[in-house]
Protein backbone atom coordinates (compact mmCIF):
# COMPACT_ATOMS: atom_id res chain seq x y z
CA UNK A 1 0.00 0.00 0.00
CA UNK A 2 1.42 3.38 -0.92
CA UNK A 3 2.31 5.57 1.93
CA UNK A 4 1.16 8.99 0.89
CA UNK A 5 0.78 10.63 4.23
CA UNK A 6 3.81 12.83 4.33
CA UNK A 7 4.00 15.61 6.81
CA UNK A 8 1.70 18.49 5.92
CA UNK A 9 4.66 20.81 6.20
CA UNK A 10 6.63 18.69 3.73
CA UNK A 11 3.76 18.66 1.29
CA UNK A 12 3.64 22.40 1.45
CA UNK A 13 7.35 22.60 0.84
CA UNK A 14 7.05 20.28 -2.18
CA UNK A 15 4.26 22.39 -3.56
CA UNK A 16 6.38 25.48 -3.19
CA UNK A 17 9.16 23.98 -5.28
CA UNK A 18 6.84 22.78 -8.03
CA UNK A 19 6.58 25.40 -10.73
CA UNK A 20 4.12 23.88 -13.16
CA UNK A 21 0.65 23.45 -11.71
CA UNK A 22 -0.21 20.27 -13.63
CA UNK A 23 1.99 17.67 -11.94
CA UNK A 24 0.90 19.16 -8.67
CA UNK A 25 -2.73 18.49 -9.39
CA UNK A 26 -1.95 14.97 -10.51
CA UNK A 27 -0.16 14.38 -7.25
CA UNK A 28 -3.16 15.65 -5.36
CA UNK A 29 -5.46 13.25 -7.15
CA UNK A 30 -3.18 10.31 -6.53
CA UNK A 31 -3.16 11.16 -2.88
CA UNK A 32 -6.92 11.13 -2.94
CA UNK A 33 -7.14 7.64 -4.41
CA UNK A 34 -4.70 6.30 -1.87
CA UNK A 35 -6.51 8.09 0.92
CA UNK A 36 -9.83 6.58 -0.11
CA UNK A 37 -8.23 3.15 -0.04
CA UNK A 38 -6.78 3.74 3.39
CA UNK A 39 -10.04 4.95 4.83
CA UNK A 40 -12.00 2.16 3.16
CA UNK A 41 -9.76 -0.42 4.78
CA UNK A 42 -9.86 1.21 8.16
CA UNK A 43 -13.62 1.62 8.11
CA UNK A 44 -14.14 -1.98 7.01
CA UNK A 45 -11.91 -3.10 9.87
CA UNK A 46 -13.75 -0.86 12.31
CA UNK A 47 -17.04 -2.44 11.23
CA UNK A 48 -15.64 -5.92 11.82
CA UNK A 49 -14.57 -4.95 15.31
CA UNK A 50 -17.76 -3.09 16.15
CA UNK A 51 -20.33 -5.56 14.81
CA UNK A 52 -20.27 -7.92 17.79
CA UNK A 53 -20.72 -5.02 20.20
CA UNK A 54 -23.60 -3.64 18.15
CA UNK A 55 -25.28 -7.05 17.96
CA UNK A 56 -24.85 -7.55 21.69
CA UNK A 57 -26.44 -4.24 22.57
CA UNK A 58 -29.27 -4.52 20.08
CA UNK A 59 -30.08 -8.10 21.05
CA UNK A 60 -30.10 -7.28 24.73
CA UNK A 61 -32.78 -4.62 24.13
CA UNK A 62 -35.16 -6.86 22.18
CA UNK A 63 -37.92 -9.11 23.40
CA UNK A 64 -37.63 -12.85 22.73
CA UNK A 65 -40.54 -12.61 20.25
CA UNK A 66 -38.61 -10.16 18.20
CA UNK A 67 -35.43 -12.25 18.37
CA UNK A 68 -37.24 -15.32 17.11
CA UNK A 69 -38.16 -13.46 13.94
CA UNK A 70 -34.48 -13.14 13.12
CA UNK A 71 -33.22 -9.87 11.62
CA UNK A 72 -30.08 -9.90 13.67
CA UNK A 73 -29.03 -6.42 12.63
CA UNK A 74 -32.37 -4.66 13.04
CA UNK A 75 -32.85 -2.16 15.80
CA UNK A 76 -35.37 -3.27 18.40
CA UNK A 77 -38.94 -2.34 17.52
CA UNK A 78 -39.92 -2.05 21.13
CA UNK A 79 -37.10 -1.14 23.40
CA UNK A 80 -37.12 -3.13 26.60
CA UNK A 81 -34.68 -3.12 29.46
CA UNK A 82 -36.38 -6.14 30.97
CA UNK A 83 -33.55 -8.51 29.83
CA UNK A 84 -31.04 -6.37 31.69
CA UNK A 85 -33.07 -6.51 34.88
CA UNK A 86 -33.50 -10.26 34.52
CA UNK A 87 -29.79 -10.77 33.86
CA UNK A 88 -28.82 -8.74 36.86
CA UNK A 89 -31.20 -10.13 39.46
CA UNK A 90 -33.21 -13.14 38.22
CA UNK A 91 -31.29 -15.38 35.91
CA UNK A 92 -30.25 -18.82 37.17
CA UNK A 93 -26.54 -19.44 37.64
CA UNK A 94 -26.32 -23.11 38.35
CA UNK A 95 -27.60 -23.45 41.90
CA UNK A 96 -29.46 -20.25 42.68
CA UNK A 97 -31.52 -17.82 40.62
CA UNK A 98 -30.44 -14.42 41.88
CA UNK A 99 -28.99 -13.19 38.63
CA UNK A 100 -25.35 -12.53 38.01
CA UNK A 101 -25.18 -9.79 40.61
CA UNK A 102 -23.77 -12.33 43.09
CA UNK A 103 -21.01 -12.97 40.57
CA UNK A 104 -20.46 -9.26 40.25
CA UNK A 105 -19.92 -8.83 43.97
CA UNK A 106 -17.76 -11.95 44.14
CA UNK A 107 -15.60 -10.53 41.39
CA UNK A 108 -15.32 -7.23 43.25
CA UNK A 109 -14.28 -9.09 46.40
CA UNK A 110 -11.64 -10.99 44.43
CA UNK A 111 -10.38 -8.04 42.42
CA UNK A 112 -9.79 -5.57 45.25
CA UNK A 113 -7.21 -7.62 47.20
CA UNK A 114 -5.85 -9.04 43.94
CA UNK A 115 -4.97 -5.51 42.91
CA UNK A 116 -3.57 -4.28 46.21
CA UNK A 117 -1.32 -7.22 47.15
CA UNK A 118 0.32 -7.88 43.77
CA UNK A 119 1.11 -4.18 43.37
CA UNK A 120 2.62 -3.93 46.84
CA UNK A 121 4.65 -7.09 46.39
CA UNK A 122 5.66 -6.08 42.89
CA UNK A 123 6.81 -2.69 44.20
CA UNK A 124 8.88 -4.25 46.97
CA UNK A 125 10.42 -6.80 44.60
CA UNK A 126 11.14 -4.21 41.95
CA UNK A 127 12.65 -1.87 44.51
CA UNK A 128 14.86 -4.56 46.00
CA UNK A 129 15.98 -5.68 42.54
CA UNK A 130 16.83 -2.19 41.33
CA UNK A 131 18.57 -0.74 44.32
CA UNK A 132 19.78 -3.55 46.55
CA UNK A 133 21.32 -5.55 43.78
CA UNK A 134 22.71 -8.93 44.56
CA UNK A 135 23.68 -11.70 42.21
CA UNK A 136 21.27 -14.13 43.83
CA UNK A 137 18.38 -11.73 43.42
CA UNK A 138 19.13 -11.31 39.73
CA UNK A 139 19.07 -15.05 39.31
CA UNK A 140 15.78 -15.31 41.14
CA UNK A 141 14.36 -12.64 38.91
CA UNK A 142 15.46 -14.43 35.75
CA UNK A 143 13.79 -17.60 36.99
CA UNK A 144 10.68 -15.72 37.94
CA UNK A 145 10.41 -14.41 34.39
CA UNK A 146 10.88 -17.90 33.03
CA UNK A 147 8.12 -18.98 35.38
CA UNK A 148 5.80 -16.58 33.61
CA UNK A 149 5.97 -18.84 30.56
CA UNK A 150 4.95 -22.01 32.33
CA UNK A 151 1.45 -22.95 31.18
CA UNK A 152 -0.93 -22.66 34.11
CA UNK A 153 -2.10 -26.24 33.58
CA UNK A 154 1.25 -27.51 34.77
CA UNK A 155 0.82 -25.79 38.11
CA UNK A 156 -2.90 -26.12 38.74
CA UNK A 157 -3.00 -29.55 40.30
CA UNK A 158 -0.03 -29.12 42.65
CA UNK A 159 -1.42 -25.74 43.66
CA UNK A 160 -4.77 -27.28 44.45
CA UNK A 161 -2.98 -29.72 46.73
CA UNK A 162 -0.87 -27.04 48.39
CA UNK A 163 -3.84 -24.77 49.00
CA UNK A 164 -5.89 -27.67 50.29
CA UNK A 165 -3.10 -28.50 52.73
CA UNK A 166 -3.16 -24.89 53.92
CA UNK A 167 -7.00 -25.12 54.01
CA UNK A 168 -7.23 -22.21 51.61
CA UNK A 169 -8.67 -24.17 48.70
CA UNK A 170 -12.12 -23.03 47.54
CA UNK A 171 -11.98 -19.82 49.49
CA UNK A 172 -11.61 -16.13 48.86
CA UNK A 173 -8.07 -15.93 50.31
CA UNK A 174 -7.18 -18.96 48.19
CA UNK A 175 -8.11 -17.39 44.89
CA UNK A 176 -6.36 -14.17 45.91
CA UNK A 177 -3.17 -16.10 46.65
CA UNK A 178 -3.40 -17.65 43.20
CA UNK A 179 -3.75 -14.27 41.53
CA UNK A 180 -0.81 -12.97 43.55
CA UNK A 181 1.36 -15.86 42.40
CA UNK A 182 0.45 -15.63 38.75
CA UNK A 183 0.75 -11.86 38.54
CA UNK A 184 4.08 -11.64 40.32
CA UNK A 185 6.41 -11.90 37.28
CA UNK A 186 4.70 -9.10 35.38
CA UNK A 187 4.23 -6.86 38.41
CA UNK A 188 7.84 -7.30 39.49
CA UNK A 189 9.06 -6.56 36.00
CA UNK A 190 6.84 -3.50 35.78
CA UNK A 191 8.21 -1.96 38.97
CA UNK A 192 11.78 -3.05 38.38
CA UNK A 193 11.87 -1.31 35.00
CA UNK A 194 10.26 1.77 36.49
CA UNK A 195 12.70 2.03 39.39
CA UNK A 196 15.61 1.30 37.08
CA UNK A 197 14.71 4.45 35.17
CA UNK A 198 15.00 6.59 38.32
CA UNK A 199 18.40 8.20 38.99
CA UNK A 200 20.60 6.09 41.26
CA UNK A 201 21.87 9.29 42.96
CA UNK A 202 18.50 9.70 44.59
CA UNK A 203 18.90 6.38 46.30
CA UNK A 204 22.52 6.99 47.22
CA UNK A 205 21.66 10.33 48.81
CA UNK A 206 18.97 8.67 50.89
CA UNK A 207 21.47 6.01 51.96
CA UNK A 208 23.96 8.65 53.08
CA UNK A 209 21.22 10.31 55.06
CA UNK A 210 20.86 7.06 56.92
CA UNK A 211 17.71 5.64 55.38
CA UNK A 212 17.19 1.90 55.76
CA UNK A 213 15.60 -0.56 53.34
CA UNK A 214 12.01 0.04 54.45
CA UNK A 215 12.34 3.71 55.23
CA UNK A 216 13.65 4.57 51.75
CA UNK A 217 10.97 2.40 50.22
CA UNK A 218 8.07 3.87 52.16
CA UNK A 219 9.08 7.50 52.29
CA UNK A 220 10.92 7.96 49.01
CA UNK A 221 10.08 5.31 46.45
CA UNK A 222 6.42 4.62 47.10
CA UNK A 223 5.33 8.25 46.81
CA UNK A 224 7.13 8.45 43.49
CA UNK A 225 5.47 5.34 42.12
CA UNK A 226 1.99 6.66 41.41
CA UNK A 227 2.17 6.45 37.60
CA UNK A 228 3.39 2.89 37.51
CA UNK A 229 0.91 1.93 40.20
CA UNK A 230 -1.91 3.17 38.00
CA UNK A 231 -0.58 1.08 35.12
CA UNK A 232 -0.31 -1.95 37.40
CA UNK A 233 -3.80 -1.42 38.77
CA UNK A 234 -5.28 -1.23 35.27
CA UNK A 235 -3.55 -4.47 34.30
CA UNK A 236 -4.64 -6.26 37.44
CA UNK A 237 -8.26 -5.08 37.38
CA UNK A 238 -8.80 -6.15 33.77
CA UNK A 239 -6.71 -9.30 34.09
CA UNK A 240 -8.29 -10.58 37.27
CA UNK A 241 -11.79 -9.55 36.29
CA UNK A 242 -11.49 -11.40 32.99
CA UNK A 243 -9.93 -14.49 34.51
CA UNK A 244 -11.96 -17.65 34.11
CA UNK A 245 -9.85 -20.72 34.72
CA UNK A 246 -8.47 -19.77 38.14
CA UNK A 247 -11.84 -18.61 39.38
CA UNK A 248 -13.36 -21.86 38.18
CA UNK A 249 -10.82 -24.04 39.95
CA UNK A 250 -9.80 -22.17 43.07
CA UNK A 251 -12.59 -19.82 44.15
CA UNK A 252 -15.08 -22.39 45.34
CA UNK A 253 -18.85 -22.37 44.84
CA UNK A 254 -19.49 -19.46 47.15
CA UNK A 255 -17.04 -17.12 45.46
CA UNK A 256 -17.40 -17.90 41.77
CA UNK A 257 -16.44 -14.78 39.83
CA UNK A 258 -18.70 -13.17 37.28
CA UNK A 259 -17.07 -14.75 34.23
CA UNK A 260 -17.65 -18.27 35.57
CA UNK A 261 -21.24 -17.50 36.47
CA UNK A 262 -21.81 -15.94 33.08
CA UNK A 263 -20.61 -19.08 31.37
CA UNK A 264 -22.83 -21.16 33.65
CA UNK A 265 -25.84 -19.02 32.82
CA UNK A 266 -25.40 -19.38 29.11
CA UNK A 267 -23.97 -22.82 28.61
CA UNK A 268 -25.87 -24.86 31.16
CA UNK A 269 -29.43 -23.59 30.80
CA UNK A 270 -32.03 -26.10 29.86
CA UNK A 271 -35.09 -25.19 27.86
CA UNK A 272 -35.29 -22.19 25.63
CA UNK A 273 -32.27 -19.96 25.59
CA UNK A 274 -33.06 -16.38 26.42
CA UNK A 275 -30.65 -14.71 24.06
CA UNK A 276 -31.60 -11.21 25.09
CA UNK A 277 -30.91 -11.97 28.75
CA UNK A 278 -27.68 -13.74 27.80
CA UNK A 279 -26.43 -10.78 25.85
CA UNK A 280 -27.35 -8.38 28.65
CA UNK A 281 -25.45 -10.59 31.09
CA UNK A 282 -22.45 -10.68 28.76
CA UNK A 283 -22.39 -6.90 28.51
CA UNK A 284 -22.78 -6.55 32.27
CA UNK A 285 -19.82 -8.86 32.81
CA UNK A 286 -17.68 -6.91 30.35
CA UNK A 287 -18.68 -3.54 31.73
CA UNK A 288 -15.97 -3.15 34.34
CA UNK A 289 -12.95 -3.85 32.10
CA UNK A 290 -14.51 -1.88 29.26
CA UNK A 291 -15.06 1.07 31.58
CA UNK A 292 -11.47 0.82 32.77
CA UNK A 293 -10.37 0.72 29.14
CA UNK A 294 -12.38 3.71 27.97
CA UNK A 295 -11.53 5.84 30.99
CA UNK A 296 -7.84 4.99 31.13
CA UNK A 297 -7.14 5.41 27.40
CA UNK A 298 -3.43 5.64 26.82
CA UNK A 299 -2.60 4.20 30.23
CA UNK A 300 -4.12 0.93 29.13
CA UNK A 301 -1.80 0.75 26.14
CA UNK A 302 1.13 1.63 28.35
CA UNK A 303 0.29 -1.32 30.54
CA UNK A 304 0.18 -3.66 27.58
CA UNK A 305 3.50 -2.35 26.30
CA UNK A 306 5.08 -2.72 29.75
CA UNK A 307 3.72 -6.23 30.14
CA UNK A 308 4.90 -7.14 26.67
CA UNK A 309 8.51 -6.43 27.47
CA UNK A 310 8.65 -9.61 29.48
CA UNK A 311 10.86 -12.26 28.04
CA UNK B 1 8.52 -13.23 48.77
CA UNK B 2 10.32 -13.99 45.56
CA UNK B 3 11.53 -17.18 47.14
CA UNK B 4 8.06 -18.48 47.98
CA UNK B 5 7.02 -17.93 44.42
CA UNK B 6 10.01 -19.79 43.17
CA UNK B 7 8.94 -22.66 45.33
CA UNK B 8 5.51 -22.13 43.85
CA UNK B 9 6.68 -22.11 40.27
CA UNK B 10 9.59 -24.50 40.45
CA UNK B 11 8.15 -26.84 43.05
CA UNK B 12 4.79 -27.25 41.35
CA UNK B 13 6.41 -27.89 38.01
CA UNK B 14 8.66 -30.57 39.45
CA UNK B 15 5.66 -32.07 41.21
CA UNK B 16 3.75 -32.25 37.94
CA UNK B 17 6.67 -33.93 36.25
CA UNK B 18 6.80 -36.45 39.09
CA UNK B 19 3.08 -37.18 38.92
CA UNK B 20 3.28 -37.61 35.15
CA UNK B 21 5.72 -40.48 35.71
CA UNK B 22 3.43 -42.30 38.12
CA UNK B 23 0.26 -44.35 37.84
CA UNK B 24 -1.90 -41.88 39.77
CA UNK B 25 -5.60 -41.66 39.09
CA UNK B 26 -7.78 -39.76 41.56
CA UNK B 27 -5.06 -39.35 44.14
CA UNK B 28 -1.37 -38.86 43.55
CA UNK B 29 0.73 -41.97 43.89
CA UNK B 30 4.45 -41.97 43.98
CA UNK B 31 5.32 -45.15 42.21
CA UNK B 32 7.30 -45.01 39.04
CA UNK B 33 6.01 -46.24 35.72
CA UNK B 34 8.43 -44.49 33.40
CA UNK B 35 6.98 -42.89 30.33
CA UNK B 36 3.89 -45.10 30.27
CA UNK B 37 1.53 -42.17 30.77
CA UNK B 38 3.05 -40.38 27.81
CA UNK B 39 2.59 -43.45 25.67
CA UNK B 40 -1.03 -43.69 26.69
CA UNK B 41 -1.43 -39.99 26.07
CA UNK B 42 -0.26 -40.30 22.51
CA UNK B 43 -2.51 -43.30 21.95
CA UNK B 44 -5.45 -41.20 23.02
CA UNK B 45 -7.52 -40.07 20.04
CA UNK B 46 -8.90 -37.11 21.90
CA UNK B 47 -5.46 -35.84 22.85
CA UNK B 48 -4.23 -36.17 19.27
CA UNK B 49 -7.32 -34.36 18.08
CA UNK B 50 -6.73 -31.57 20.54
CA UNK B 51 -3.08 -31.26 19.54
CA UNK B 52 -4.08 -31.06 15.90
CA UNK B 53 -6.63 -28.39 16.74
CA UNK B 54 -4.05 -26.47 18.68
CA UNK B 55 -1.69 -26.57 15.71
CA UNK B 56 -4.36 -25.36 13.28
CA UNK B 57 -5.57 -22.74 15.70
CA UNK B 58 -2.06 -21.62 16.56
CA UNK B 59 -0.83 -21.20 13.01
CA UNK B 60 -3.96 -19.46 11.74
CA UNK B 61 -4.39 -17.28 14.80
CA UNK B 62 -0.77 -16.16 14.86
CA UNK B 63 -0.72 -15.46 11.12
CA UNK B 64 -4.03 -13.63 11.03
CA UNK B 65 -3.33 -11.64 14.17
CA UNK B 66 0.11 -10.54 13.04
CA UNK B 67 -0.94 -9.67 9.49
CA UNK B 68 -4.14 -7.86 10.46
CA UNK B 69 -2.50 -6.14 13.39
CA UNK B 70 0.43 -4.98 11.29
CA UNK B 71 -1.81 -3.75 8.47
CA UNK B 72 -4.00 -1.85 10.91
CA UNK B 73 -0.94 -0.25 12.46
CA UNK B 74 0.47 0.73 9.05
CA UNK B 75 -2.80 2.20 7.86
CA UNK B 76 -3.40 4.06 11.09
CA UNK B 77 0.09 5.46 10.82
CA UNK B 78 -0.81 7.30 7.59
CA UNK B 79 -1.82 10.40 9.53
CA UNK B 80 -5.48 9.56 9.22
CA UNK B 81 -8.27 11.51 10.77
CA UNK B 82 -9.87 10.10 13.87
CA UNK B 83 -6.85 8.04 14.78
CA UNK B 84 -7.80 8.02 18.44
CA UNK B 85 -11.31 6.77 17.73
CA UNK B 86 -10.05 4.05 15.40
CA UNK B 87 -7.46 2.88 17.89
CA UNK B 88 -10.08 2.72 20.57
CA UNK B 89 -12.33 0.64 18.32
CA UNK B 90 -9.61 -1.80 17.32
CA UNK B 91 -8.40 -2.39 20.84
CA UNK B 92 -11.60 -2.54 22.88
CA UNK B 93 -12.19 -6.27 22.34
CA UNK B 94 -8.91 -6.88 24.11
CA UNK B 95 -10.44 -5.45 27.28
CA UNK B 96 -13.15 -8.08 27.10
CA UNK B 97 -12.76 -11.51 28.60
CA UNK B 98 -12.35 -14.61 26.48
CA UNK B 99 -15.56 -15.88 28.01
CA UNK B 100 -17.53 -12.88 26.80
CA UNK B 101 -15.79 -13.08 23.42
CA UNK B 102 -16.74 -16.71 23.05
CA UNK B 103 -20.35 -16.08 24.01
CA UNK B 104 -20.81 -13.19 21.60
CA UNK B 105 -19.41 -15.14 18.69
CA UNK B 106 -21.41 -18.17 19.64
CA UNK B 107 -24.51 -16.01 19.20
CA UNK B 108 -23.29 -14.37 16.00
CA UNK B 109 -22.37 -17.65 14.35
CA UNK B 110 -25.40 -19.59 15.50
CA UNK B 111 -26.87 -20.77 12.17
CA UNK B 112 -30.49 -20.43 13.24
CA UNK B 113 -30.39 -16.91 14.54
CA UNK B 114 -27.02 -15.40 13.72
CA UNK B 115 -25.32 -14.10 10.63
CA UNK B 116 -26.44 -16.95 8.38
CA UNK B 117 -30.09 -16.31 9.14
CA UNK B 118 -29.67 -12.54 8.79
CA UNK B 119 -28.08 -12.83 5.35
CA UNK B 120 -30.77 -15.29 4.24
CA UNK B 121 -33.46 -12.88 5.29
CA UNK B 122 -32.18 -10.13 3.02
CA UNK B 123 -32.60 -12.45 0.05
CA UNK B 124 -29.70 -14.88 -0.18
CA UNK B 125 -31.71 -17.96 0.73
CA UNK B 126 -28.87 -20.35 -0.03
CA UNK B 127 -26.28 -18.54 2.04
CA UNK B 128 -24.54 -20.94 4.39
CA UNK B 129 -22.21 -20.11 7.23
CA UNK B 130 -22.64 -22.86 9.77
CA UNK B 131 -19.03 -23.60 10.61
CA UNK B 132 -19.68 -23.56 14.32
CA UNK B 133 -21.75 -26.75 14.10
CA UNK B 134 -19.49 -28.31 11.49
CA UNK B 135 -17.01 -30.78 12.95
CA UNK B 136 -14.37 -30.00 10.35
CA UNK B 137 -14.67 -26.24 10.46
CA UNK B 138 -15.52 -25.38 14.03
CA UNK B 139 -11.90 -24.65 14.91
CA UNK B 140 -11.87 -21.84 12.33
CA UNK B 141 -14.71 -20.08 14.12
CA UNK B 142 -12.62 -20.06 17.27
CA UNK B 143 -9.79 -18.52 15.29
CA UNK B 144 -12.15 -15.77 14.09
CA UNK B 145 -13.26 -14.97 17.63
CA UNK B 146 -9.74 -14.99 19.01
CA UNK B 147 -8.42 -12.79 16.22
CA UNK B 148 -11.24 -10.34 16.87
CA UNK B 149 -10.16 -10.22 20.47
CA UNK B 150 -6.41 -10.08 19.98
CA UNK B 151 -5.65 -8.22 16.74
CA UNK B 152 -5.98 -4.85 18.46
CA UNK B 153 -3.19 -5.75 20.82
CA UNK B 154 -0.87 -6.47 17.90
CA UNK B 155 -1.96 -3.19 16.33
CA UNK B 156 -1.11 -1.23 19.48
CA UNK B 157 2.33 -2.79 19.88
CA UNK B 158 3.18 -2.57 16.18
CA UNK B 159 2.08 1.04 16.08
CA UNK B 160 4.42 1.82 18.94
CA UNK B 161 7.17 0.09 16.97
CA UNK B 162 6.39 2.03 13.79
CA UNK B 163 6.43 5.31 15.66
CA UNK B 164 9.86 4.43 16.99
CA UNK B 165 11.34 4.29 13.50
CA UNK B 166 13.49 7.20 12.46
CA UNK B 167 11.86 9.66 10.07
CA UNK B 168 15.13 9.95 8.17
CA UNK B 169 14.62 6.50 6.77
CA UNK B 170 11.41 7.64 5.14
CA UNK B 171 13.10 10.72 3.78
CA UNK B 172 15.97 8.68 2.38
CA UNK B 173 13.59 6.19 0.78
CA UNK B 174 11.62 9.00 -0.79
CA UNK B 175 14.74 10.54 -2.25
CA UNK B 176 15.66 7.18 -3.74
CA UNK B 177 12.16 6.78 -5.11
CA UNK B 178 11.43 3.50 -3.41
CA UNK B 179 7.71 2.71 -3.34
CA UNK B 180 6.32 2.84 0.20
CA UNK B 181 5.16 -0.78 0.26
CA UNK B 182 8.73 -1.85 -0.47
CA UNK B 183 10.04 0.32 2.31
CA UNK B 184 7.62 -1.32 4.72
CA UNK B 185 8.45 -4.82 3.59
CA UNK B 186 12.22 -4.57 3.13
CA UNK B 187 13.28 -1.90 5.61
CA UNK B 188 10.70 -1.17 8.27
CA UNK B 189 9.62 -4.73 9.01
CA UNK B 190 13.17 -6.04 9.52
CA UNK B 191 13.89 -3.06 11.73
CA UNK B 192 10.92 -3.96 13.85
CA UNK B 193 12.30 -7.44 14.44
CA UNK B 194 12.34 -7.15 18.23
CA UNK B 195 8.75 -5.87 18.32
CA UNK B 196 7.59 -8.65 16.03
CA UNK B 197 9.39 -11.24 18.15
CA UNK B 198 7.86 -9.90 21.36
CA UNK B 199 4.37 -9.88 19.89
CA UNK B 200 4.89 -13.37 18.60
CA UNK B 201 5.97 -14.73 21.97
CA UNK B 202 3.14 -12.92 23.71
CA UNK B 203 0.57 -14.41 21.35
CA UNK B 204 2.21 -17.81 21.39
CA UNK B 205 2.03 -18.20 25.16
CA UNK B 206 -1.63 -17.24 24.82
CA UNK B 207 -2.15 -19.90 22.14
CA UNK B 208 -0.87 -22.72 24.32
CA UNK B 209 -3.16 -21.65 27.16
CA UNK B 210 -6.27 -21.32 25.01
CA UNK B 211 -9.15 -22.59 27.09
CA UNK B 212 -11.78 -20.02 28.09
CA UNK B 213 -12.82 -19.10 24.59
CA UNK B 214 -13.29 -22.74 23.58
CA UNK B 215 -15.26 -23.56 26.70
CA UNK B 216 -17.58 -20.61 26.32
CA UNK B 217 -17.98 -20.79 22.57
CA UNK B 218 -18.33 -24.48 21.77
CA UNK B 219 -17.56 -26.42 24.96
CA UNK B 220 -15.13 -28.34 22.82
CA UNK B 221 -17.92 -29.49 20.54
CA UNK B 222 -19.58 -30.53 18.42
CA UNK B 223 -18.48 -33.77 20.04
CA UNK B 224 -14.82 -33.19 20.71
CA UNK B 225 -14.21 -31.48 17.37
CA UNK B 226 -12.88 -28.25 18.87
CA UNK B 227 -11.09 -29.76 21.84
CA UNK B 228 -7.77 -28.19 22.83
CA UNK B 229 -4.99 -29.55 25.07
CA UNK B 230 -5.75 -27.18 27.94
CA UNK B 231 -9.32 -28.41 28.03
CA UNK B 232 -8.25 -32.02 27.75
CA UNK B 233 -5.98 -31.52 30.75
CA UNK B 234 -8.64 -29.78 32.83
CA UNK B 235 -11.19 -32.49 32.04
CA UNK B 236 -8.80 -35.24 33.06
CA UNK B 237 -7.76 -33.41 36.22
CA UNK B 238 -11.21 -32.69 37.53
CA UNK B 239 -13.82 -34.51 35.50
CA UNK B 240 -12.21 -37.86 34.78
CA UNK B 241 -9.86 -38.07 37.74
CA UNK B 242 -6.82 -39.15 35.84
CA UNK B 243 -4.21 -36.76 37.10
CA UNK B 244 -1.21 -38.68 35.81
CA UNK B 245 -2.23 -38.45 32.17
CA UNK B 246 -3.31 -34.83 32.68
CA UNK B 247 0.08 -34.02 34.16
CA UNK B 248 1.78 -35.74 31.25
CA UNK B 249 -0.27 -33.56 28.92
CA UNK B 250 0.67 -30.41 30.77
CA UNK B 251 4.35 -31.30 30.60
CA UNK B 252 4.02 -31.76 26.85
CA UNK B 253 2.61 -28.23 26.70
CA UNK B 254 5.45 -26.95 28.83
CA UNK B 255 8.00 -28.54 26.51
CA UNK B 256 6.31 -26.90 23.52
CA UNK B 257 6.61 -23.51 25.16
CA UNK B 258 10.21 -24.10 26.18
CA UNK B 259 11.11 -25.21 22.67
CA UNK B 260 9.99 -21.84 21.37
CA UNK B 261 10.77 -19.45 24.19
CA UNK B 262 14.29 -20.56 25.05
CA UNK B 263 15.78 -19.89 21.60
CA UNK B 264 14.04 -16.55 21.69
CA UNK B 265 15.55 -15.72 25.07
CA UNK B 266 19.02 -16.80 23.98
CA UNK B 267 18.92 -14.66 20.85
CA UNK B 268 17.62 -11.80 22.91
CA UNK B 269 20.27 -11.95 25.59
CA UNK B 270 22.98 -12.29 22.94
CA UNK B 271 21.64 -9.19 21.21
CA UNK B 272 21.52 -7.47 24.57
CA UNK B 273 25.12 -8.44 25.33
CA UNK B 274 26.21 -7.13 21.97
CA UNK B 275 24.49 -3.84 22.68
CA UNK B 276 26.25 -3.62 26.02
CA UNK B 277 29.63 -4.19 24.41
CA UNK B 278 29.14 -1.43 21.91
Amino acid sequence: MPRMGTHPSQQRADAGIAVAPRPMRRRARRIDVARVGIYAFLIAAALFFLTPLYIMVVTSLKSMDEIRQGFLFALPEHFTIEPWRAAWSEVCTGVSCDGIRTGFWNSVMIVVPSVIFPILIGAINGYALSFWRTRAADWLFAMLLLGAFIPAQVMIYPLVKVLAAASLFSSLPGIVVIHVIFSMPVMTLLFRNYYASLPQELFKAARIDGGGFWRIFLQLMLPMSTPIMIVGAIMQVTGVWNDYIFGLVFAGRENLPMTVQLNNVINTTTGERLYNVNMAATILTSLVPLLVYFVSGRWFVRGIAAGAVKG
Amino acid sequence: MVLTVLVGYLGTTLWSIRVSLSSSRTFPQYDFVGLQQYERLFDNERWLMSLQNLAVYGVLFLLACMVIGFLLAVFIDQKVRGEGVLRTIFLYPYAMSFVATGLVWQWLLNPESGLQQAVRQVGFAEFAFDWIVDQDRVIYTIVIAAVWQGAGLVMALMLAGLRGIDDDIWKAARVDGIPPWRVYLSIVLPMMGPTVATVFILLFTGVVKVFDVVVSMTQGGPGTASDVPAKFIMDHLFGRANIAIASAGSIVLLLTVIALVVPFMVVRSRAGARRNDA
